[in-house]
């Protein structure tokens, strides 16, 4: 067995970067994710990478975009303002087709708003927060252990879809410590010859987001509409209980960690419930929430945000089973009993929305 | 099994340390563990908090509210978190400098920490925290005093590994403190 250490979630993500061969990283300090950072300033130059503190997000976002249009593995990493102030980087990511990792440990808005837990940015991460007709892959851990496994996973999809991707968490899964087990990365990434890295001895290339000519920038969006369709084979979920569940919860991040002892409460009590935990959240796993909509004939979404990917979840569900919907702002984190209290509550109301 | 507990005082009196040493000891015994503190703005002035809970599954929230056991070493944090015990759980205060008026709880099961006057006796009076960590694994019974010392070195800064017989003897005296006044509790 790989060997288990106890580390904090931000800890986490930082670890499963330097084993993916992540040796760039650029960033500017915010709560709650600053062991991320800190943990990188100390390793990176131990391997021969580079940590840089940026003068700003912008600065950093464009830091990213420079290194990793020369082949290499790189990561920034932010909080919700923080990454507001990427958008415009990420656009430039996706446009000139130039893989990265962002990672966003998100915190509580709008504006400054607080540094409690928050999912408040579900609708940015997966509808590009950015201008323009865009994708970018979202991955939503809900434990320390897949902080360090999706965080590596995130490297080969980049990689793969010469694309950036997001890791989606929030304060409680960057603050929380956990056993996490340091699996090693076998992988070997794969060549890039699309890389600026000195044309002797080949024809120059360029890496662009300005298409000016007629009709190239028709050609362009096309082939990325074609990739980010593509993207869509890459939709992951995973499912608790739900093998005879009459009623599916349906939640990401912490609050399907939480979610869990909820519905453990609530099978002690004899309730038919189980959960789906979509672990991509873009693409969304539509095709396993239409199934689980018609297995159980009824599902409840719970985020820690007034409601957005209910969205997702009704899109996907297209009418066919009642969806309703509890949500946290930010604030007090809510506890199992809580949960297990609002889908009782929602259970006998009856119906859906 | 089950155990929930919230270690609570000021910032500087160990508490998240008390809280690292019973998650790591918790995980060497391969056990599901969370260690969860306060973090920011919370910090700084006001009480340090942090929430262990050990299970046998996955651990799902690592946040509790009304924890199983809890251990309360300034009037704040006993002000706080005495109430929020379990009816039938278990209340450690750090009787050396919490004051009588601060102990509420629902729970009959309290037990008054003299942790100053024992560390004292041992020789060194900054290891409070061990003393009421030592109280608190010996009267949970989730993982032993024995089990905490074996992790004492990969917890505890290599700066700090000249202190590990005294961190030691402060657990076995909070330990068998706890021992002697079972009955109480």
């Amino acid at each position: 067995m790989a060997k288990r250490v106890m580390v904090k979630g931000n800890e986490a993500v930082a670890m499963g970067a330097i084993a993916a061969g992540c040796r760039f990283y650029f960033g500017y300090p915010i709560t709650p994710q600053n062991e991320i950072p800190e943990y990188m300033s100390a390793e990176l130059p131990k391997l021969g990478g580079t940590f840089i503190q940026a003068e700003s997000e912008v600065a950093s976002i464009n830091m990213v975009l420079g290194a990793a249009a020369t082949g290499a593995r790189v990561m920034t990493s932010s909080s919700s303002p923080g990454i507001s102030l990427k958008q415009e980087g990420m656009s430039y990511l996706c446009g000139s087709e130039i893989p990265a990792v962002i990672v966003n440990m998100s915190r509580s808005g709008p504006g400054l708003g607080g540094i409690h837990p928050s999912q408040g940015d579900y609708f940015q991460a997966t509808r590009g927060g950015g201008h323009g007709d865009y994708r970018t892959l979202v991955l939503a851990p809900s434990t320390a252990q897949e902080n360090y496994d999706l965080t590596m996973l995130a490297f080969d999809l980049a990689d793969k879809y010469r694309n950036p991707v997001m890791v989606l968490g929030d304060a409680l899964l960057g603050q929380i410590k956990e056993p996490v087990e340091l699996k090693p990365y076998r992988k070997k990434p794969p060549a890039k010859p699309w890389a600026l890295t000195g044309c002797a001895g080949r024809p120059s290339q360029l890496l662009k987001s300005l298409y000016l000519a007629d009709g190239d920038l028709t050609v362009h969006n096309w082939n990325l509409f074609k990739k980010y369709q593509k993207m869509r084979q890459e939709a992951r979920h995973e499912l608790y209980r739900a093998d005879d569940a009459e009623v599916i919860l349906v939640a990401f991040g912490s609050v399907a960690r939480i979610l869990r002892t909820s519905v453990d409460i609530l099978r002690d009590k004899g309730k038919k419930v189980g959960l789906l935990r979509p672990v991509t959240v873009y693409p969304f796993p539509d095709e396993a929430v239409r199934a689980a909509a018609q297995a159980a004939g009824r599902l409840m979404v719970l985020e820690l945000n007034t409601g957005q990917m209910v969205e997702d979840v009704r899109l996907a569900v297209e009418g066919k089973a009642p969806v309703d919907f509890y949500g946290c702002p930010p604030g007090t984190i809510p506890t199992p009993e809580d949960l297990a209290r609002e889908v009782e509550k929602m259970w006998r109301k009856g119906g859906g929305r | 099994m089950y155990f929930d507990t919230i270690i609570a005082g000021f910032g500087g009196q160990g508490v998240l340390f008390m809280g690292n040493l019973m998650a790591y000891a918790a995980m060497e015994a391969g056990r599901q563990v969370t260690f969860m503190p306060v973090y920011g703005v919370e910090m700084r002035g006001g009480t340090a908090n942090c929430t262990v809970v050990i299970s046998d599954r996955q651990v799902g929230s690592p946040i509790v509210h009304e924890p199983q056991a809890a251990v309360v070493m300034n009037n704040p944090s006993a002000e706080k978190f005495g109430p929020r015990v379990k009816k039938n759980g278990l209340l450690l205060v750090n009787s050396s400098l919490v004051e009588e008026q601060y102990v509420k709880a629902r729970t009959k099961r309290i037990l008054r920490v003299p942790s100053l006057q024992l560390a004292q006796e041992i020789g060194n009076p900054r290891l409070a925290n061990m003393i009421l960590l030592g109280a608190l694994v010996e009267l949970s019974g989730v993982v032993g005093v024995a089990d905490m010392v074996s992790v004492l070195p990969s917890a505890l800064d290599p700066r700090y590994h000249k202190m590990i017989p005294a961190n030691q003897a402060a657990l076995e005296r909070g330990a068998s403190f706890a021992q002697d006044n079972r009955g109480a509790v």
